[in-house]
């Protein structure tokens, strides 16, 4: 019992010290601009441009289904503009980060995992640093920064569509004026509404490719590693996000 | 040159390494044989820092490779071209992008120069034409002729083999083997070979190096190796059970 508390403590802390190793040893990859500009930009398309279709999707009926839900909840007892309020603020504050970030685990976590993995099977990571290239300027650096950005431009679209079908929804299925649905939206807004939200979704950002960097590069095996890599990257991005989520809540809230 | 001194590596509790020493000459290819997993592939990826020993070192050209730095490393690495067992191809990246990845490293190169290295590099593995085609739609020989090509394109002073016949068959081996003196001959490279195709040693090598059990068994010029009396390195060159 005592033997395998202490192994369990042991195994905690050596996970602890590569994550640091880890992220010590990008942090040296900062200044190594020349090598980590270029893949920066082609990863901003991919994680950026590419998610948008998905992303947008879940935040467009997301925005339907507030409105349509917040409405048969105040029927009656609360004025019916506060349907704008609700879903913007839902949208803002919670769910157009935390939808789109677990999508985007799901997207970009689990490919990176999956693309940084095969070339750790394949040798083509080795390949890379016999070139003389650092693996953390040309692979991990890239994809971090390029999450951090683009996560809060993707979710800001994906904040404005679920309001714009929230709104859509409000016209069309619940005979809400616009001027009711922009008044119950401006209602409670504050400024704060918008940066929490984007700043929540650079961290998810940051979290996401974090892990599927790191997940990725520790890969050992086969297809079977790279499959395992690819759950293990979805498994701990969704669970990291849920947990910075809340943090985010008490700490900013 | 490079010398191994007295370099120790385990993984876990299985000793792979157990005092390898040995010395490789400027412009000699040695090729480094043995059986199956006794490490030959972990000692090659020491030269290069891929892996750091447990005890003793690596010196290349007179340093450490142990105590590089960053840029130590990086300084050592582009002196030295890397031909893996797969090849090791960038696969989403043409067979020409594939060589101008470690040319572009260097500051140095224009694109014209760099476009020039990748073409003379392409003729000298025999494969003019093949800049766009994506390395999935090469043969496994063609793969590992373009493995050798990026190394050679980074005129390095060595060339690392590993395992370059492995898996091809006679003819295809043949053309590597003829390669890979080829590139010794036009370019004047060290080259270290690992491999257990006892027809390429004899073909490639200056001297033959056995490692057996995590050091060197016996070291000698191909005639040597071929008139030995070692009763492990006799049964190894003639491949036979017992």
């Amino acid at each position: 019992m005592i033997q395998a508390i202490g192994r369990r403590g042991v195994a905690a802390v050596e996970a602890i010290g590569r994550i640091g190793h880890f992220l010590l040893d990008m942090l040296r990859a900062v200044p190594d601009i020349r090598t980590w500009a270029g893949p920066a930009i082609v990863q901003m398309r991919r994680i950026g441009v590419d998610s948008i279709p998905v992303t947008l999707f879940i935040a467009a009926f997301t925005g339907v289904v507030l409105a349509l839900q917040a409405s048969y909840t105040f029927t009656g007892a609360v004025p019916m503009y506060f349907v704008g309020t609700l879903v913007g603020k839902t949208m803002m504050l919670e769910l157009g980060p935390v939808l789109a970030g677990l999508a985007l685990a799901g997207r970009v976590g689990a490919s990176m995992a999956a693309e940084l993995g095969t070339m750790k099977v394949t040798e083509q990571v080795d390949a890379l640093e016999t070139l003389a290239y650092d693996p953390q300027s040309y692979l991990v650096f890239p994809r971090v920064l390029a999450g951090t950005v683009m996560f809060p431009m993707i979710i800001a679209f994906a904040i404005a569509t679920g309001i714009v079908t929230g709104w859509l929804t409000s016209l069309v299925l619940l005979d809400l004026s616009t001027i009711d649905f922009l008044k119950g939206l401006k209602l409670f807004y504050r400024f704060k509404d918008t940066w929490f939200g984007l700043l929540k979704s650079a961290s998810f950002g940051a979290t996401i490719t974090l892990v599927g960097c790191m997940v990725g590069l520790a890969t050992r095996g086969g297809a079977e590693g790279v499959g395992k890599s690819t759950t293990r990257a979805v498994v701990y991005s969704a669970v990291l996000l849920l947990l910075l989520d809340a943090f985010w809540a008490v700490v900013l809230l | 040159m490079i010398e191994f001194q007295d370099v120790h590596k385990a993984f876990g509790p299985k000793t792979v390494l157990d005092g390898l020493s040995l010395k490789i000459a400027d412009a000699e290819t040695l090729v480094l044989i043995g059986f199956s997993g006794t490490g030959k592939s972990v000692a090659l990826k020491h030269i290069v820092g891929l892996l750091h020993p447990d005890a003793g070192d690596v010196i290349v050209d007179g340093k450490a490779v142990s105590t590089l730095d960053r840029e130590g490393l990086t300084t050592l690495r582009e002196g030295i071209g890397y031909v893996f067992q797969f090849a090791a191809l960038f696969d989403s990246m043409t067979v020409a992008q594939n060589l101008e990845l470690g040319l572009r490293r260097r500051r140095e190169l224009s694109d014209e120069e760099i476009g020039d290295r990748v073409r003379e590099a392409l003729a000298l593995v025999d494969l003019s034409g093949t800049e766009e085609r994506l390395p999935a739609e090469l043969s496994g020989g063609m793969r590992k002729r373009v493995g050798i090509a990026r190394a050679i394109a980074l005129r390095p002073r060595y060339i690392l083999y590993d395992e370059p016949t492995t898996g091809l068959d006679p003819v295809t081996s043949a053309v590597i083997d003829r390669l890979m003196v080829r590139t010794r001959e036009h370019l004047g490279v060290t080259g270290v070979v690992v491999t257990h195709d006892m027809r390429s040693a004899y073909t490639v090598g200056d001297r033959i190096a056995m490692l057996f059990e995590g050091r060197i068994r016996q070291v000698g010029t191909v005639a040597e190796i071929q008139e030995t009396e070692d009763p492990v390195v006799r049964q190894f060159i003639e491949g036979r059970a017992e």
